[in-house]
């Protein structure tokens, strides 16, 4: 049989596959973990569905459309509104489709954990971060401290907080100010700030311009900053939280101006989440957080991509 | 017209009127943020490596590039002279255009010769040649001093190590990807 014949890929293909068993392992023995988690935190385990009529108009996440309805982005419209019927700690393990997003750590299908509970901040999601991720090491057996990529990550509370201004100026040397009027605020976090976030020990990214938070609370004494927190391991972005916006009107304001923005982007309009807006008024205090499984695997196997801790990549199918 | 999403590794695009070619490609996206394609690209004219930052919104021209089978002709003064075997148009490039080609260009040699807008600016040989010893050493049998292999001297000047029992006066075949020893061929 010559080399790249159909019979010769087909083997190539099968042993890929049987090479991902130990991550595959791993991975549904993390899953079991996190559920065990929450469950023994008194959290109700939901599942909304994935086909809905509109998603956020989020600038930059873009939707999968399948007939006249999207694939969600992520389940958080659908379980903010479990929270505004009196749901108080609700968490969700689901995939999500976003639209072109394909590279080392992004597939356009993955696999995100979401929790919120009412009557908490984005602070005390840090300290859930902290308590969960030591949980499932000392579950898998690993102890306080991961090995990743080289580099040894302590993951014993309590982590750094280091606000977005702060890392801007320490890494990079600019100011917030100066990166947003420029529109490079992206390409710095990416090329400058990230690489040095989250070791020895994982680190929360805090207080984002409120003009990147368009679901988040802003922050009472500096209102020009949003509650929320991006948590960082060994340069690899993790998770992503905020005290949620409750404020309707602030809500709509803002979904109006992420859709202008859309459309001066030629990007795909989506309808209005009307069902979500008519609930946000009666959604007590809350705080959420969206964590990427497929990256946790990644931490924990030790992987530098995303690719050897799912079954089928894109490109496998 | 290409954007950002048909970015990938292979891809030839015009950049500063020039044709570049992607030789890294990395996709990645901040939290919320925009994506950014992040590539290492190589000039395909001097050869230079930069790095760029691309956004989603971003697009390029497709280099205009041609590929054309031509014969290797002769040399003169700096200069490789080939002819296309379609309308016999003769073209020729620099010393430096053809680089470590030059070890494997003999007379009558076909190549492909890559054309940007019209003018030739680099040639694609076939991965193996077969190229006739000029100069070697006599192979002295149960001479176990001399190893597994000798160096020789090739048509083209080209010097590269081979089998002991290779001798003056016959063709070898060699792969022009490696510049390494393949067989012997048999005339």
């Amino acid at each position: 049989m010559s080399p790249g014949s159909r019979n010769n890929l087909f083997f190539a293909a099968g042993e890929r596959l049987a090479a991902k068993k130990p991550h595959l392992w791993l991975r549904s023995r993390i899953v079991q973990a996190i559920r065990s988690f929450f469950l023994s935190k008194g959290y109700l385990e939901v599942e909304t569905p994935l086909l809905i009529p509109a998603p956020a108009p989020e600038l930059y996440i873009d939707a999968v459309q399948a007939g006249d309805l999207f694939l969600h982005t992520s389940p958080e419209l659908c379980m903010k509104r479990l929270l505004a019927s009196g749901y108080e700690k609700i968490f969700q393990i689901c995939r999500c489709f976003r639209e072109g997003e394909r590279g080392a750590n992004h597939l356009p299908e993955f696999t995100l954990l979401e929790w919120y509970r009412t009557e908490a901040d984005y602070r005390s999601l840090m300290n859930e971060c902290e308590d969960m991720l030591l949980h499932l090491s000392m579950t898998l057996g690993l102890g306080e401290r991961l090995f990743y990529q080289g580099r040894v990550i302590d993951l014993r509370p309590p982590w750094p907080r280091l606000s977005v201004t702060d890392a801007l100026g320490q890494y990079a040397g600019v100011a917030l100010e100066d990166v947003l009027a420029a529109g490079s605020f992206d390409e710095v976090m990416v090329t400058r700030v990230e690489p040095h976030l989250g070791a020895p020990k994982p680190t929360f990214l805090c207080d984002y311009p409120a003009s990147l938070a368009a679901l988040a609370r802003t922050k009472t004494k500096e209102p020009q900053l949003a509650e929320r927190f991006e948590l960082y391991i060994a340069g690899l972005e993790l998770a992503n939280a905020f005290s949620e916006l409750t404020d309707v009107v602030e809500q709509k304001r803002r979904f109006e101006r992420e859709r202008e923005e859309r459309s001066r982007l030629g990007k795909k309009a989506y309808p209005s989440p009307e069902r979500f807006l008519e609930a946000l008024p009666f959604m007590p205090e809350s705080a959420g957080i969206a964590l990427g499984v497929d990256r946790l695997v990644m931490i924990f196997a030790d992987r530098k991509s995303i690719d050897p801790v799912v079954a089928f990549t894109p490109e496998e199918l | 017209m290409y954007t950002a999403s048909n970015l990938r590794k292979g891809l030839k695009l015009l950049l500063d009127k020039e044709p570049y070619v992607v030789i890294d490609f990395q996709f990645t996206k901040p939290g919320k943020g925009q994506a950014l394609y992040r590539c290492k690209l190589r000039n395909m004219i001097s050869g230079i490596m930069i790095d760029r930052t691309y956004r989603s919104v971003d697009s390029f021209e497709p280099a205009d590039l041609e590929q054309r089978k031509m014969q290797y002709l002769y040399y003169q003064e700096g200069h490789f002279h080939f002819m296309d075997l379609q309308n016999y148009d003769q073209v020729s490039l620099s010393e430096a255009q053809v680089g470590d080609s030059k070890n494997y260009l003999i007379d009558n040699l076909e190549v492909d010769v890559l054309l940007f807008e019209g003018r030739p600016i680099g040639i694609t040989l076939p991965n193996f040649v077969d190229l006739r010893v000029v100069q070697a050493d006599p192979w002295a049998k149960g001479d176990s001093v001399a190893g597994d292999s000798k160096p020789i001297t090739l048509e083209t000047g080209y010097i590269l190590r081979v089998p002991p029992f290779i001798e003056e006066g016959i063709k070898i075949t060699v792969d022009t990807r490696t510049g390494e020893y393949v067989t012997r061929v048999k005339e």
